[in-house]
């Protein structure tokens, strides 16, 4: 089978994006990456647009944003599964170029979360769980992650310091990343001391909602090899699902979805986690990332806040993840935070990665969640 | 009767709307499949076993353990007079898990993973519609005795207590 390469690029800067709509953002992502790819826009056959759709008052995205980048009359189509639309939207892009019916295919991931008004924001919050056995209870995105947390603690001795320590380390590589929400260090004792949310997270164990688009430009292997001297390749494409309620979970300390996704990546690119030098994560909550080392085999069941404090993960570390500052710095737009991690790794394995580069990136990994691990899509990326 | 159920609810119709029937007549109930004996908790209609279409109610003590918890302090729509509560999941002994909010018998400083804990029904009765929900108690507690509304108000608020959280998906 045929492999499918990224020969394109772009990436707008996240954050309050006050001076955009969201098909101007997705506008400035898709021309970067055309530029990036040296392809007229007339060489895209498709495109696929992650986003999810409650955050706008445009309805059916997809439309707007094709007519804004003048892709019409070509195919598009919306992808969503919640914060993992961005790989999904890369996984059908994927197929379709596999299953020979388009040979280039633009993927856009936009989003903007910051013009709803705080109620609309407080009563979507309020609906991330399974509604009928859960939400009713006053559930939250956070008090999820918080009880993965808790959970996690209780088996496996991790503490809050190992939580801060993923903050600490994801704003460090945000404070140097120029399309980060948030540019600046904090501390452990900032973290700690930030208010509480829902314990044991305080407001430094969560990402922040964002404004933001990404594109990647995908071609079939042989029209990859004509148009870029240094593709880099989808060598691995995992996904899994897990139950929408954490009552029917078979445990409560990583995600099962994320599992399936690395190992059935790992199985079709013909590595293994030890041969990954570069990671984007689903760090959504710091205790997230800690559960994403295990679940993808960085380390073992239970040692994931060993590996942050050992800085594991750090560049010189093991396995340095979310040196481009993870969704805890960089800022989450949930649509386009998949093909974002995409955008990263892809820069990381041309070497293009500037004072965050990982010195020897060949082979790199994504791992992008849908809601509490509903979803999980992973991807191994490699360059010849 | 199903929109009874919850301190705020989302789905008024189900095919397991006599839930919240029994509940407000004080059992909690799971389901157990016709076919072949599957039992679920919280009640589902259809089976994830075998998919057959037929079940029939089964009482159960709604005693278990607990699982994990936290202690809400930034919250949704609905829900914010009830903050900072903490919500609860518990292994139920009769198979299944449930959450549910800690109720007043459970001082916040004794709570911990894997204590035993006991779902009871409750109905709140000083609003104009009908309430039923059930919170996680000290074991032998009956709903008559857990009280009506009690849940949630055991804390003291902090002040400004989520009022500078950033917005959360």
């Amino acid at each position: 089978m045929s492999r499918v390469g990224i020969v394109g690029i772009g990436h707008t800067a996240f954050g309050r994006r006050s001076d955009a709509t969201v098909q101007e953002l997705a506008f400035d992502a898709f021309a970067e990456a055309l530029h990036d790819a040296g392809l007229e826009r007339d060489a895209v056959d498709a495109s696929v647009i992650a986003a999810v759709p409650e955050y706008h008052k445009q309805r059916s995205l997809a439309g707007v944003v094709q007519e804004y980048l003048g892709l019409c009359p070509k195919p598009t189509w919306l992808v969503e599964v919640a914060c993992a639309s961005g790989s999904a939207a890369i996984r059908t892009a994927w197929l379709a170029i596999r299953a020979g019916v388009h040979d280039v295919v633009a993927v856009i991931g936009c989003q903007k979360m910051t013009e709803l008004e705080t109620a609309e924001v407080l009563a979507l919050m309020g609906r991330v769980g399974e509604v009928q056995w859960e939400s009713c209870f006053g559930t939250t995105f956070p008090a999820y992650y918080a009880m993965f947390a808790r959970r996690h603690m209780h088996e496996f001795g991790t503490r809050p310091e190992h939580l801060n320590g993923v903050a600490v380390k994801n704003h460090h590589y945000g404070a140097l990343n120029p399309l980060a929400m948030f540019r600046k260090e904090i501390t452990a004792e900032k973290a700690a001391a930030s208010d509480p949310v829902a314990s044991p997270f305080h407001v430094y164990d969560c990402c922040a909602n964002a404004d933001g688009a990404a594109c990647v430009i995908l071609a079939s292997e042989s029209r990859a090899r004509e148009m870029s001297t240094r593709p880099v390749w989808l060598a691995g494409m995992g996904c899994g699902s897990d139950s929408m309620s954490v009552l029917r979970r078979p445990h409560l300390t990583g995600l099962p979805s994320a599992e399936r996704a690395a190992a059935e990546a790992y199985a079709m690119a013909g590595v293994g986690p030890r041969d990954i030098k570069v990671a984007d994560v689903h760090d959504c909550f710091t205790i997230a990332e800690i559960m994403a080392y295990e679940d993808l085999g960085f380390c073992a069941k239970g040692e994931g806040g060993r590996f942050i404090a050992e800085r594991e993960s750090y560049i010189g570390g093991r396995l340095p993840v979310n040196v481009d500052g993870g969704l805890k710095a960089k800022g989450h737009p949930i649509g386009a935070t998949g093909v974002s991690m995409t955008y990263e790794i892809a820069k990381q394995l041309r070497g293009d990665a500037g004072e965050r580069q990982v010195p020897g990136a060949d082979v790199g990994l994504t791992h992008n969640v849908g809601g509490i691990g509903q979803y999980c899509f992973v991807q191994v990326l490699a360059r010849d | 009767m199903f929109k009874w159920f919850g301190m705020v609810n989302f789905t008024p119709y189900t095919r397991v709307a006599e839930f919240a029937a029994h509940l407000k007549d004080g059992r909690i109930m799971a389901s157990r499949c016709s076919a072949c004996g599957a039992r679920s908790f919280p009640p589902r209609a259809d089976c994830a076993a075998c998919m057959a279409r037929e079940f029939e109610w089964m009482e159960i003590s709604g005693r278990g353990t607990l699982h994990t918890f936290t202690t809400i302090a930034a919250a949704p729509t609905g829900f914010e007079r009830y903050a900072p509560y903490t919500v609860g999941v518990v292994d139920l002994e009769e198979g299944g898990r449930a959450l549910a909010w800690l109720g007043g018998t459970i001082p916040s400083g004794e709570i911990a993973i894997g204590m035993t804990l006991q779902l009871v029904p409750r109905i709140e009765e000083d609003v104009e519609e009908i309430r039923v929900f059930y919170s996680l108690e000290r074991p032998g507690t009956t709903w008559s005795k857990a009280g009506a509304a009690t849940v949630g108000e055991r804390q003291a608020p902090p002040a400004a207590a989520g009022a500078r959280r950033r917005e959360q998906v």
